[in-house]
Order: structure tokens, then C-alpha cells, then sequence
């Protein structure tokens, strides 16, 4: 192909939970690392993750000495009467020269837009904006320049959708899946008091519980049975739209299959329906795991943007699938 | 004080248009609720089923005297959603806005803020109350004194809270119906009419735990904020909202303006929803930043 027709590489943008876990993903090739601080402030709030500001400082300039990029997720919902986190948070990252931020609430959008006007605003995937309507409605408002797609919508559906807005997307392509709208969901709280929206966690450690007795291990949250296993197999993290339920006297995964998003055969659709950016998910995850997948995702990102076929593209990615346990979710539209 | 209203919020279920006519031939003969919401919020495919049935409902609930409000999808994904949302946000008369999309086509036109828009605190309010907000339906697991600090923060928006039924917990891309009966989305055949409350799910231990109503997934539980109106008020909220269930709406509405009214305490409009034809378990725990399924006395 002549080079000057080749699209632009697809942007890698890889999870960093830690900062070790963000010098392994720019160490493997990431063009951006995302992170948040530890606080209530972003949608991964979990124990042992993310980071203060001068881990925040310190991995900018680790990041940017080598070229990659830095996105802050402050993405979790303001309390009310309470902003300060918040808009401490966005001040930090716009004043630690984050290369975007990447926010959900309408008022941290609204405040980001007014007070930092200079910092770039992704809209995240916490505030599930899926159609052209709803993007051109942040965009328009809050000068929102790229929206992180819910991951809701079919190759062919992105494909129309980036014929119609003006914003550059972002999609998931690796990691943990929700099955429902992301954003949209309470469940979590509804079983344990906390949720994504309001405390940046969903089926939060401390409302699990296993059990084992019969010859079979009882995953548990907030306790109520979210899946059983016989004793010795592999037992799953009893996230709630994961689990095994009844219905119609009917058992199964009601809501979705234990399984985790691998669109790594569909790189080269997704680049041609105009995708801009590719997310890993995983900022839970140690730096082996990010060093692997950042590795061979950036391999296959390469490949591509040099023409080559999506044979070549699915066998870098090949070892990531080993051992099954993925599915390409809603871009094939099948899913649904 | 003034008199704290009820509203009657969108049928969640596939109902069919004989079920709705009936139905809302009562509430208007029948039922103290001052405002009714009309329209399909849940699934786009039902609509054509019911598009026709909406005029002449419109036209009986105002003839009885209720405001009536056009609520808009929650998850509008098809070009055909899509084309539904934005002409009813180009709608002169006051519509309920699910998805934030919808503001683009609302133009400063005066709107309800749903239950299912991400807004959370007094800044997102005042970001839609400038875009002509004037009432607002906060998302169920926000606490009530976290309801009252947004309430008393912005004025000018009315704030109904949800007050009786299944909760709308989530939507999702897929059909949860159609999933259990093996089925794909496009080719469901409406499997989600044979449960006017929904689909039970439970456990595997049969502990009940969901309700599964096509995209949406509700709670199995039934929320009864069976609050004193003084409370109420104090929280800033101007009406109650029902949402419609398969049991006696009538009844509920009766029990909801006793108690607003002062006739029946809390306790005892409680113990007569208790007596009622439930889908599930009474839970309130919402109301206080408990986990939404917990039944607390308040």
C-alpha cells in the first residue's frame, strides 16, 4: 500500500494501576498509559491501587521522556455537597500536564471545561454516550474531544457512528467486560451499598466470601450465591452480572458468560470503521500481565499500520487467547 | 408546607395496548395521582405496538384533570431508537429525558430529568436545570440526605422521588429475555410480555435476587419509600413516583396520598402494601445508603 494512503496507527492506550505497572506499559510500547489517583475520585478504587500526586508527577515524567502519553480517569461521580476531591483531582492532573482527562460526571466535565480549559477531555465510557446525539451533546458542552465508547455497540454500528460526530473514539479491545451499559448499572450497590457510579468500585473485596462444603466452593457477595464450583476447579471473582442464576427453573449466566473481551481479530475492522484508539482494561492487573498484553497488542498495532494481513495481526495476538475464556462481545452483534 | 404530589411513572413492562388502555382508564377515573408519565423507556422494538395508543391515553388522562409527561428511552442504540428520541425531544410539550442524547434535540424546551441520567450532585443538576431541567427523578441509590443537599443547592427543579416498585437498576445492548429463552435480540418475538413484572431471577440457592424485564434489569424487591411527609419535604422533595406494577396501582396510589396526606403513618401505609400483591420482598435501604435491597425501619 502507498504509505501516504496507510490510516494513522491506532493509538495504544494501556492501564497502569501502579506505577511500576505504568514504567511496564511504556517499557512494552504503550503510546498512552491511564491511571487514576487513590481516591474515590476514579472508577478503579480499589485497595493497594493508583496514585498519589507525586506518583502521579513522577510517572508523567517517566512517560514522557519516552514519548507515551498520560490520561487521568477522574471518572467516578461527585458527592454531592462534596466536590473538593473531585476538582482537587482535576487540578492535580491538569497541573501535572496530563495529556487528557477522562471524565463522566457532568460537573467535573463543567468544571474541567471552565477551569482548565487548555487540558483535553475525554468523555469516559462511565458516562455510556453511544450515539451520535449523546456525543454531540459533550462535545458541544464541555468541548469533549474523544469519547471512550460503551461497549455496546457493533463494528459496523461504530463504523456509521464515526461517520456522524467529529470527535475522535476510543475502544475497549482487551480485558474485563460489563455486560451492561457501563454507568448504567447499579447492581453492585443494590446487593452491597456500593457501586461504580458513587464509590468507584462494583462487587466490591470486602462483601465476597467463598465457602466450601459438599464437595463444592460457594462464591458469595453481599450473600447472596453468585456461582458454585466443585471442589479443586478454577473458581471465578463473584462479579454480579457474571454469575450463575435461575430463571424459569433454568440455571446459567443470565447475564453474561465469565468471560473476558479479546477484539484482537478485529483490529483491522475497527481501524477501518475510523477508530482512533484502542483500550486495554486492566488497571487491577500486575505489570507481567500489562508488560504481555501491552507487548503484543503494540506488535499487532505495528502490523497493521504497515499493511499487513490480519493473519499476521491475530497470531501475535494468539498467545492472549490460550486457553479460551474470551469472546469479542457486542462488535459482533450476535452477542446481544 | 405544600401538598407533596404523586406521579405515576412509565409502564417498564411489555404490556400489551389492551392491558394499557385498561390500565390507564382507572388511573384516570381512579387514582390520586396528579401526573402520569406515557411512552415506551425500555425497549425501542415495542413501540410500534403502542405508538397509537398513546394519543388517546394522553387525551383521557388530562380530560381527568392529570399532567401528563412523555417519557423518552433510557438506551436508544437503533437508527429507528434514535430517530424516536429525537422526535420526541423536539417536542414543544414538557418530555422525560433517559439518555443525555436527548438534550441535543431539546433545545432549552423544558424537561423532566429521568431516573436513568447520571446525575449525581448539585453541579450535574445545575448543568441540566440550565438546559431546562424543572424536574428532576434522581437515580435510585441516591440517598435521600444526599437528595436534600442537591435539592436545597439548586433551586428552580422540583425533585420526584422514586417512591413504589422494582428499582431500575440497569440497562444493557443485551436482551436478557431473549438470552434465557435461547433466543437472539432481532429475532425475540417478545418474549418479555409473558411477565408483566418481569422475570424472576434468584440464586442458586433460590434466595430472590433480580428481575429481568429485556434490556433492563430491575430489583426483585419492591421499593416502598414509606417516608413521613414532613421528612419529605424536608428533603426538598415535591412528589412521590410510582411505577407501574401488575398489583392494584390504584391501591398503592390511595396508600401513597393516606400517607401523604397524614391519615396513615408510614408504618401503616407499609404494613398495607405488605398485605398487597407484590412481585417481591418490600426494601427501602436506598432511601439511607444502605444496600438498596435491605428492608430497614426508618
Amino acid at each position: 500500500m502507498d504509505a501516504s494512503l496507510r490510516p494513522d496507527p491506532l493509538e495504544l492506550v494501556c492501564p497502569a494501576g501502579t506505577p511500576a505497572a505504568l514504567r511496564a506499559a511504556v517499557d512494552a510500547g504503550a503510546h498512552s498509559v491511564y491511571c487514576g489517583f487513590r481516591d474515590e475520585t476514579n472508577a478503579r478504587n480499589f485497595p493497594g491501587l493508583n496514585f498519589s500526586a507525586t506518583e502521579l508527577e513522577a510517572g508523567i515524567a517517566y512517560a514522557h521522556e519516552r514519548g507515551t502519553k498520560v490520561l487521568v480517569a477522574i471518572n467516578t461521580f461527585a458527592r454531592p455537597g462534596a466536590f473538593k476531591p473531585w476538582a482537587r483531582a482535576v487540578d492535580t492532573a491538569a497541573g501535572a500536564g496530563a495529556d487528557a482527562l477522562i471524565l463522566a460526571d457532568l460537573a467535573v466535565l463543567d468544571y474541567a471545561a471552565q477551569r482548565h480549559p487548555g487540558a483535553r477531555r475525554h468523555l469516559s465510557v462511565q458516562a455510556a454516550a453511544g450515539t451520535p446525539e449523546a456525543i454531540r451533546f459533550y462535545a458541544d458542552t464541555f468541548g469533549v474531544k474523544r469519547v471512550v465508547l460503551p461497549r455496546v455497540l457493533s463494528v459496523e454500528e461504530i463504523a456509521r457512528l464515526n461517520q456522524e460526530i467529529e470527535v475522535e473514539t476510543e475502544v475497549f479491545v482487551f480485558g474485563g467486560l460489563c455486560v451492561m451499559a457501563e454507568g448504567r448499572c447499579q447492581l453492585s450497590s443494590y446487593a452491597t451499598g456500593q457501586s461504580p457510579n458513587r464509590i468507584g468500585v462494583c462487587s466490591p473485596p470486602a462483601h465476597v466470601s467463598y465457602e466450601e462444603a459438599d464437595g463444592c466452593l460457594t462464591a458469595r457477595l453481599g450473600g447472596f450465591t453468585i456461582d458454585r464450583y466443585e471442589a479443586g476447579a478454577p473458581a471465578g471473582y463473584p462479579t454480579l452480572c457474571k454469575g450463575s442464576f435461575r430463571a424459569n427453573e433454568k440455571e446459567g449466566h443470565l447475564f453474561g458468560d465469565p468471560l473476558s473481551l479479546n477484539a484482537g481479530t478485529l483490529l483491522a475492522g475497527l481501524q477501518a470503521a475510523g477508530v482512533t484508539a484502542l483500550k486495554i482494561e486492566g488497571r487491577q492487573r500486575g505489570k507481567a500481565y500489562t508488560t504481555q498484553v501491552v507487548r503484543a497488542f503494540r506488535s499487532a498495532v505495528e502490523a497493521l499500520a504497515a499493511g499487513e494481513t490480519t493473519d499476521a495481526v491475530r497470531r501475535l495476538l494468539g498467545p492472549l487467547s490460550e486457553g479460551g475464556g474470551d469472546t469479542t462481545g457486542a462488535y459482533q452483534k450476535t452477542w446481544r | 408546607m405544600a401538598k407533596i404530589e404523586l406521579a405515576l411513572g412509565p409502564c417498564f413492562f411489555n404490556w400489551s395496548p389492551e392491558r394499557l388502555e385498561a390500565f390507564y382508564d382507572r388511573i384516570a377515573d381512579e387514582a390520586p395521582v396528579d401526573r402520569v408519565y406515557l411512552g415506551e423507556v425500555v425497549c425501542g422494538k415495542r413501540q410500534p405496538f403502542t405508538e397509537r395508543l398513546w394519543p388517546k391515553v394522553r387525551e383521557r388522562l388530562e380530560r381527568a384533570g392529570k399532567t401528563v409527561v412523555c417519557s423518552l428511552l433510557a438506551l436508544p442504540t437503533t437508527p429507528r431508537d434514535r430517530r424516536l428520541t429525537r422526535e420526541g425531544a423536539g417536542l414543544d410539550d414538557i418530555v422525560e429525558v433517559n439518555d443525555m442524547g436527548a438534550l441535543t434535540d431539546r433545545a432549552g424546551r423544558a424537561f423532566v430529568g429521568g431516573p436513568f441520567l447520571n446525575v449525581y450532585n448539585e453541579g450535574a443538576l445545575r448543568v441540566l436545570h440550565a438546559r431546562g431541567c424543572t424536574t428532576w427523578c434522581p437515580p435510585v441509590e441516591l440517598p435521600l440526605s444526599d437528595v436534600a443537599t442537591i435539592a436545597q443547592a439548586v433551586s428552580g427543579v422540583e425533585v420526584e422521588l422514586f417512591a413504589f416498585g422494582r428499582l431500575p437498576l440497569a440497562v444493557s445492548a443485551r436482551c436478557y429475555h431473549a438470552r434465557a429463552y435461547g433466543r437472539a435480540k432481532d429475532d425475540c418475538r417478545f418474549i418479555c410480555n409473558t411477565h408483566g413484572d418481569g422475570m424472576d431471577i434468584s440464586t442458586l440457592d433460590d434466595q430472590d435476587f433480580f428481575a429481568v424485564n429485556g434490556i433492563q434489569t430491575l430489583s426483585h424487591a419492591v421499593h416502598v419509600a414509606a417516608v413521613a411527609p414532613s421528612a419529605l419535604a424536608a428533603a426538598g422533595v415535591r412528589r412521590l413516583r410510582l411505577s407501574p406494577h401488575t398489583l392494584d396501582m390504584v391501591a398503592v396510589a390511595h396508600g401513597f396520598r393516606a400517607m401523604l396526606d397524614g391519615a396513615v403513618s408510614p408504618a401503616e401505609l407499609a404494613r398495607s402494601v405488605d398485605a398487597m400483591d407484590l412481585p417481591g420482598e418490600r426494601c427501602n435501604g436506598y432511601l439511607v445508603g444502605e444496600r438498596g435491597v435491605a428492608q430497614i425501619a426508618l
